[in-house]
């Protein structure tokens, strides 16, 4: 439709910015094509939130370029804003306003009125799933509703101008399982329709509905990939789940092997990533004999929190060497 | 453009008429004081308890005692045990006049004749003012006696009837020199300091402290479309509550404004250009309400309460005081209200503050936009 749709609705091209000495945002680049779900990860401080800024025409790069919409964000800043919708983890609403008010004063610093295809309110509300009768009253204070009803109202106030693309920043933090699995749907759902959506988040099972992934730390990306290609990367061999009476001697054992590329806990059981080649056969009879007792192993899928934590560590004892100070922590995970 | 604005100010003003604790410190605050300082807190001295120690008991002395209570500003104490000193330490009494005996003796020789007076000096404004009275007092009946002794001495000598000096001033523009009346135009510039300057302020730091600073910053609209339409609600809201307060002072004590309404009118615009810039100023120099609430009150609440005659008058203050206050849009705009609502003083006797705060206000506007643009394209 618009002349955005050749290109990738999102491109950064070597972002950097840096506050003083510290280096936030140290030469980050990807595309969003237009449909997809892009998922930015990593912890708090890793640069998400001002990669995001700096797309979004909030902050300045102190280097490299960015193209939102088809637009060069440097150039031409507020032409982007009007084709961007943006949603902060702080649902960034006025609690003493209603929702339609909320949502009025949102409508008109877009000027999305005019467009003449009915109430834009009315179609986001939709949309979003807030126009069902559930008996909610129209004078409700938006700081009375429950955070799940908040979440989605901020989502509505953010695709109020039609916006091609999505950025959306810790939307789900603070809200229950159920909230979250719904606000997921609507975020299909506007892929689906062929916008692009930008959404940063730390819970990692969220970030297996995303199309792409990538994990940001230290300002730096250090995997990106489709959540079923990075899995596999990272675990060329099989993963075992394993159920034992004594989890710390298990532990012990297979850490001491060169072929078990990866021991971690999950819960009361240890997830294990065989090199390739290994079987279970091999790590029964381990188990066996290091006395560990009876194991329950069957194979499973690794998760994207297995592929990252192996990411991290590996990264990790990088920069630790790379530092050249201290002694090596001895492989933490 | 114009609907952006629009759309802000209308959801300033929900805002506002939503927090009845807001409303009430924009409405009622001013109102409050005005009644307070009108009614309660008069820096008038009327009807001082007076204990006159007769030690003399002769017509003069008499004389003298009667000449302080015919005026009704002093009355005679209640009559208690103990000596002066106690009067005065009961709070019987707050001042204590004694006249010494022999004194009419000393008046008839045209001798000096000392009068003891104690005054209570534990409140010092009215210790001064009680004393000043007594001062004056003295020296009118000390003139009476004079001009009575060269009448009755006659035109035998042929000269100038005892050269006495009369002193009766004569006060312009507050003939009564009522609290109430310079205590308005002070009122007035506090209200719009209070909304225009500190409510501002807070209003934008409250955005940015729930975010949706962020989600007005990612959407297309101006700096100064933000800008309008945040402290416009605030400078009707000001305007209105001056509006209250004048009339109310009309109302309720006759203090109607002597010059023209319209002047009134655009030297307060002006003002409120300079405060409201001001207001944002601070807003962009705190990140929290408390930090805001911190600065604005430092900068300009504090000088307006000082400065506004209703703890002491500036000419009393220390040379470099008096300079600082130069720094503050508040002392020129005190300076035209005095002018236009004391004295109705026409144009030309205000147009040095009124070009000052003009020149205050182009420049806080001036760095209020730097400083928000740049605070604009650096947030964190």
């Amino acid at each position: 439709m618009s002349g955005s749709g050749d290109g990738p609705a999102i491109l950064a091209e070597g972002l950097v910015k840096r506050f003083g000495v510290f280096t936030a945002v140290d030469g980050v680049s990807f595309e969003v094509p237009p449909g997809r779900i892009f998922g930015l990860l990593g912890a708090n401080g890793a640069g998400k939130s001002t990669a995001i800024r700096m797309l979004c025409g909030l902050l300045a790069p102190d280097g490299g370029r960015a193209r939102v919409a088809g637009i060069d964000v440097a150039r031409d800043p507020e032409g982007v804003k009007s084709r961007i919708g943006y949603m902060s983890q702080k649902f960034s609403l006025y609690g003493d306003l209603t929702p339609r008010e909320n949502a009025e004063f949102f409508s008109s610093l877009y000027d999305a009125g005019g467009g003449g295809r009915g109430d834009p309110i009315a179609r986001a509300f939709e949309r979003t799933g807030l126009s069902g009768g559930a008996g909610r009253p129209e004078g409700v204070l938006t700081r009375d509703l429950s955070a799940g009803y908040r979440q989605r109202l901020a989502l509505a106030c953010a695709i109020l101008h039609r916006p091609r693309v999505l950025f959306l920043d810790e939307p789900t933090a603070g809200v229950d399982p159920v909230a979250r699995r719904r606000f997921w749907d609507l975020i299909y759902g506007f892929a689906e329709e062929g916008a692009a959506v930008l959404v940063t988040t730390h819970y990692l099972d969220e970030a297996e509905y995303c199309s792409e992934v990538t994990l940001m730390r230290d300002g730096r990306i250090v995997a990106a990939g489709k959540p079923g290609d990075l899995k596999r990367a990272c675990f060329p061999g099989i993963v075992l789940e394993i159920e034992c009476g004594s989890t710390g001697p298990a532990l012990e054992a297979l850490r001491r092997e060169p072929w078990v590329e990866e021991a971690a806990v999950f819960g009361s059981r240890i997830h294990a990533a065989l090199a390739p080649g290994f079987g279970s056969d091999r790590v029964s009879s381990l188990l066996a004999a290091s006395g560990a007792g009876e194991a329950k192993i069957r194979e499973t899928d690794p998760t994207l929190e297995d592929a990252f934590l192996k990411i991290v560590s590996s990264t990790g004892a990088a920069s630790l060497g790379g530092a050249g100070s201290g002694p090596t922590g001895g492989g933490a995970r | 453009m114009n609907g952006r604005i629009r759309a802000i100010a209308r959801k300033e003003f929900r805002h506002i008429l939503r927090d009845p604790g807001s409303l009430g410190a924009l409405l009622g605050l001013p109102l409050f004081l005005l009644l307070m300082f009108g009614y309660a807190v008069s820096l008038d001295v009327d009807e001082v308890p007076l204990e006159v120690r007769d030690l003399d008991r002769t017509p003069e002395s008499r004389a003298l005692a009667e000449a302080f209570f015919a005026g009704g500003r002093f009355v005679p104490a209640d009559p208690g045990p103990g000596g002066g000193e106690s009067a005065l330490e009961t709070g019987r009494a707050a001042a204590v006049l004694e006249i010494p005996p022999g004194f009419a003796r000393a008046l008839g020789r045209g001798e000096a004749s000392p009068v003891r007076v104690a005054v209570d000096g534990s409140d010092g404004t009215r210790a001064q003012t009680v004393a000043g009275y007594i001062d004056g007092l003295c020296l009118r009946y000390g003139g009476d006696l004079r001009a009575l002794e060269a009448e009755r001495a006659g035109p035998a000598d042929g000269g100038p009837p005892g050269a006495v000096l009369d002193i009766r001033p004569r006060v312009l523009f507050n003939q009564e020199l009522r609290s109430v009346v310079f205590l308005v135009p002070g009122l007035v510039a506090l209200i719009l300091v209070i909304t225009a300057v500190v409510s501002t302020a807070l209003a934008v730091v409250r955005e940015k402290e729930n975010g949706s600073m962020e989600q007005i910053l990612v959407s297309p609209v101006g700096a100064l479309e933000l800008i309008l339409g945040k402290t416009l609600p605030y400078a009707a809201v000001g305007a209105v509550s001056a509006a209250v307060v004048l009339g109310a002072a009309a109302l309720l004590f006759g203090v109607e404004v002597a010059g023209g309404v319209g002047a009134l009118a655009w030297t307060t615009g002006l003002f409120l250009l300079a405060s409201l810039a001001l207001g944002v100023l601070i807003s962009t120099m705190a990140d929290t309400q408390q930090v805001a609430f911190l600065i604005s009150t430092m900068l300009t609440l504090i000088p307006t309460f000082t400065l506004s005659g209703f703890v002491f008058p500036v000419r009393n203050m220390p040379a470099v005081i008096r300079w600082v206050t130069r720094l503050f849009p508040t002392t020129y705009y005190l300076e035209i209200l005095k002018a236009i609502v004391i004295k109705g003083a026409p144009f030309r006797y205000y147009a040095g503050p009124a070009a000052a705060l003009a020149l205050y206000a182009a420049a806080a506007i001036a760095a209020a936009s730097v400083r928000f643009s740049r605070e604009r394209s650096r947030s964190r």
